[in-house]
């Protein structure tokens, strides 16, 4: 009996997937900086990109996504988590709780830029959602396929 | 509509028990998800219904007029939701591993560690 | 500064990111966690001493004003729990160091402990019951982890009656969650004991209160919903199970404590009533189990049972003295337990074996473990004067006290059988000859010796000085008992 998801050959998933997967990245980075005040945010948006980084595991397998992602997806996950850890410190200088939102405005060519550490919050909280995601994928993928 | 989802809520409860109670393991897995879904209803439900009225603002005003649903409960189910993911996820990969290791789908099987 | 608070969570999610970065390598992975653990020990020894002070340290996490935001609140016994599970959490690591395989530290052993710890304080330090429910999950989906770890069979059919009743309770807490808000409005603890005084409905109240009894009574594994425990707690490695034997069912018992205590105490006739009930059967069930038994680990788990009914007796009688027992009953039986595990281990390592039938000759072969072995195996059945014996004290005089007989009886009578598993275990693994079976003896790690008996020195330490200790458990009785005080630190003074 064939168990998993092993590589599929059709050429409509592999043409498909190889113009999605750039985009799909595009609109997660959109909706991680759209979380900022619109609806949207880390969590989402790390979603949408495990979304596309299974789907090209599905179709070419865990070996050519884990050269396509070049990192470890462990990685990922732990920098996510020490990303947002991180966010939590800045309060502290200034006295407040941890937590405590900082904010910094930026301008520059003439258009106001406000960085805050919500926003570094958010980017651990999306790289931690693409690292668990594609762990788990990877760890299931990879043991279906070798129990053949 | 309030006894409508608490009835749908009882059955949901009633379904997902009945799941766990059976002797194979994927139905205990689907017992587990209708579980947490039943819960979430829970919360929903019992912090009021109100339909049509979204919490959003704009940007301009501060305070949410009269009427408009209790976002701390949707805030809470999201939690929750993120949660129950991360869990089946792994109770899922757990059923898989399981099923690979003892060589079968009954729970009868599995009571080597009750004695 | 209150962000003290929140360093006994910080530390350990920090310690379990850093150490899943470093994957590659279990020797940084081991060095950063003897670190992390030595710094939460120091971290959260400076909070009691900090809340010794002051009697309470309230953080409003991210300037959110309680009861809007989410509230961290230390007062003694949230910090007597975290010190002690700094303790546990350091002796395990170095427990770990030369007793866990390589292949369980390749796939996370470390990160998942410190996760572990994180939820375990989280839930210690929270004041608001949804962010428990949070912390119970990020304990669990940990030790769900921890638990796999190895894959072997029984491993995997232990996990999957955890994971399935403790996904269950965990719906149950959610529900609860669910329409106590719906009622109230408001799930801050501090906030709820004021606003539950008013609600007229006490039949309502009293229904959500046993779906919190019931969930936690799942997780600390009282009777009738413990069956769970002995099927799964001595299948992972002695590490593992000593750190859950330790700390997993006390923070069940502690969420009691703390609902019990705090929030549903407007109808004590009938939620107490059940607790002592409760507390009855669970220490009965967990000793006459025990008795049955001639797995070390197995007759071990169910101790922790029969102990958790001591703990429960203690907050159903609900006295100032019978709570100052189970403070002193909790912090005393986690040291103590994760102990007997530890060194469950060691013999392990001697024998090759588990089976009371198949080992031996202990006592003539390496009489400092033995001596070592007596010195928590007789605390747990309460021998003065060691540190059980005045936990067991404390208990049943305030049973003989408030003149609850039959419990305080069952109380004494299951004492007399704790004795009798830990003589079983005396008699069969250390007095009795060695079995010729038996090969050649191996050396002892010495960081598989060094926890233990730093952890039998601290038992003797409460027993022999036990009047700092009984001290400190009646200030935190009081201080539980008056839950006004603790509404006030929460929110601030106004009502």
């Amino acid at each position: 009996m064939k168990q998993g998801f092993a590589p599929s050959s059709g050429l409509i998933m592999r043409t498909a997937t190889v113009v999605i997967l750039p985009l799909q990245l595009l609109f997660s980075v959109f909706l991680l900086l759209r979380g900022h005040n619109e609806p949207g945010g880390g969590f989402i948006g790390g979603l949408v990109a495990a979304g596309a980084f299974s789907l090209y595991l599905i179709v070419f397998g865990a070996k050519a996504s884990r050269r396509l992602l070049k990192v470890d997806p462990k990685d990922i996950l732990a920098w996510g988590l020490i990303f947002g850890l991180i966010a939590t410190l800045p309060a502290l200088l200034f006295g407040q709780s941890f937590f405590t939102a900082q904010w910094l405005s930026l301008d520059l060519f003439g258009t106001t830029i406000k960085l805050s550490t919500v926003l570094v919050f958010d980017i651990g909280v999306y790289l931690a959602v693409i690292g668990t995601i594609t762990t788990m994928f990877f760890a299931l993928s990879e043991r279906l396929i070798g129990s053949q | 509509m309030s006894a409508l989802m608490a009835v749908a809520i009882g059955i949901l409860f009633a379904a997902s028990i009945y799941m766990m109670l059976r002797r194979s393991i994927v139905k205990l897995v689907m017992g587990l998800i209708l579980l947490s879904n039943a819960a979430n209803l829970v919360i929903f439900t019992s912090a009021g219904l109100t339909s049509g009225a979204p919490p959003l603002l704009d940007a301009a005003t501060k305070q949410p007029p009269a009427g408009v649903a209790d976002p701390l409960a949707q805030a809470l189910i999201l939690t929750a939701i993120v949660i129950a993911f991360g869990v089946l996820a792994f109770s899922v990969v757990l059923i898989h591993r399981a099923n690979e290791v003892v060589q079968t789908d009954d729970l009868d099987q599995m009571k080597e560690t009750d004695q | 500064m209150n962000n003290l608070v929140f360093l006994p969570i910080l530390i350990p999610l920090l310690a379990g990111a850093i150490t899943l970065a470093l994957w590659r390598s279990s020797k940084w992975q081991k060095r950063v966690s003897v670190f992390a653990t030595l710094l939460y020990l120091t971290a959260s020894a400076t909070l009691a001493w900090q809340v010794s002070q002051q009697g309470y340290i309230v953080l409003q996490v991210g300037g959110w004003q309680a009861p809007f935001g989410i509230s961290l609140v230390a007062d003694y016994l949230a910090s007597i729990m975290v010190v002690v599970t700094g303790i546990v959490a350091f002796t395990a690591v170095l427990y770990s160091l030369v007793t866990t395989p390589n292949t369980h530290i390749k796939f996370g052993y470390f990160p998942l402990l410190h996760i572990l710890l994180a939820g375990v304080s989280g839930a210690f330090l929270t004041g608001d019951l949804f962010n428990l429910f949070v912390w119970f999950e990020v304990m669990l989906l940990a030790s769900f982890g921890l638990l796999t770890l190895g894959g072997e069979r029984a491993q995997m059919e232990g996990a999957i009656k955890y994971v399935t009743i403790n996904l269950f309770s965990s719906a149950l807490f959610l529900s609860a969650i669910g329409i106590l808000y719906g009622t109230v409005g408001t799930l801050n603890m501090a906030d709820l004991a004021v606003k539950l005084q008013d609600v007229e409905q006490q039949g309502l109240l009293n229904a959500i209160a046993l779906m919190f009894m019931v969930s936690f009574s799942i997780k600390a594994g009282a009777f009738p919903f413990f069956f769970w425990l002995p099927a799964s707690y001595h299948t992972p490695i002695i590490a593992v199970s000593a750190v859950f034997a330790g700390l997993l069912t006390k923070v069940g018992v502690y969420a009691l404590y703390r609902v019990f205590g705090l929030i549903f105490i407007g109808d004590i006739n009938f939620t107490h009533q059940i607790l002592l009930w409760m507390g009855v059967f669970t220490m009965l069930s967990g000793v006459l189990g025990a008795a049955s038994q001639f797995e070390i680990r197995r007759i071990l788990s169910f101790h922790i049972i029969s102990q958790i009914g001591y703990m429960i007796l203690a907050l159903a009688i609900f006295t100032p003295l019978a709570i100052a027992g189970g403070v002193f009953y909790l912090f005393h039986h986690i040291i103590v337990k994760t102990n007997l595990f530890l060194i469950s281990g060691m013999t392990h390592l001697l024998q090759n074996t588990y089976q009371l039938k198949s080992m031996g000759g202990l006592y003539r072969e390496r009489p400092f473990l033995a001596a070592l072995f007596l010195i928590p195996a007789m605390s747990l059945a309460g021998l003065p004067p060691l540190s059980g014996f005045f936990a067991k004290y404390l208990v049943i005089e305030a049973g003989i006290v408030s003149q609850q007989w039959l419990a305080t009886g069952v109380a004494l009578f299951v004492g007399l059988l704790t004795l009798y598993s830990m003589i079983k275990i005396w008699a069969e693994a250390f007095w009795k000859a060695k079995p010729e079976t038996l090969s050649e003896t191996v050396k002892l790690p010495l960081w598989g010796v060094v926890p233990i008996a730093l952890m039998a020195i601290m038992t003797l330490i409460i027993g022999f000085a036990a009047e700092p200790f009984i001290l400190l458990s009646q200030a935190t009785a009081e201080q539980l008992l008056n839950p006004q005080s603790y509404i006030n630190a929460v929110l601030g003074g106004q009502p």
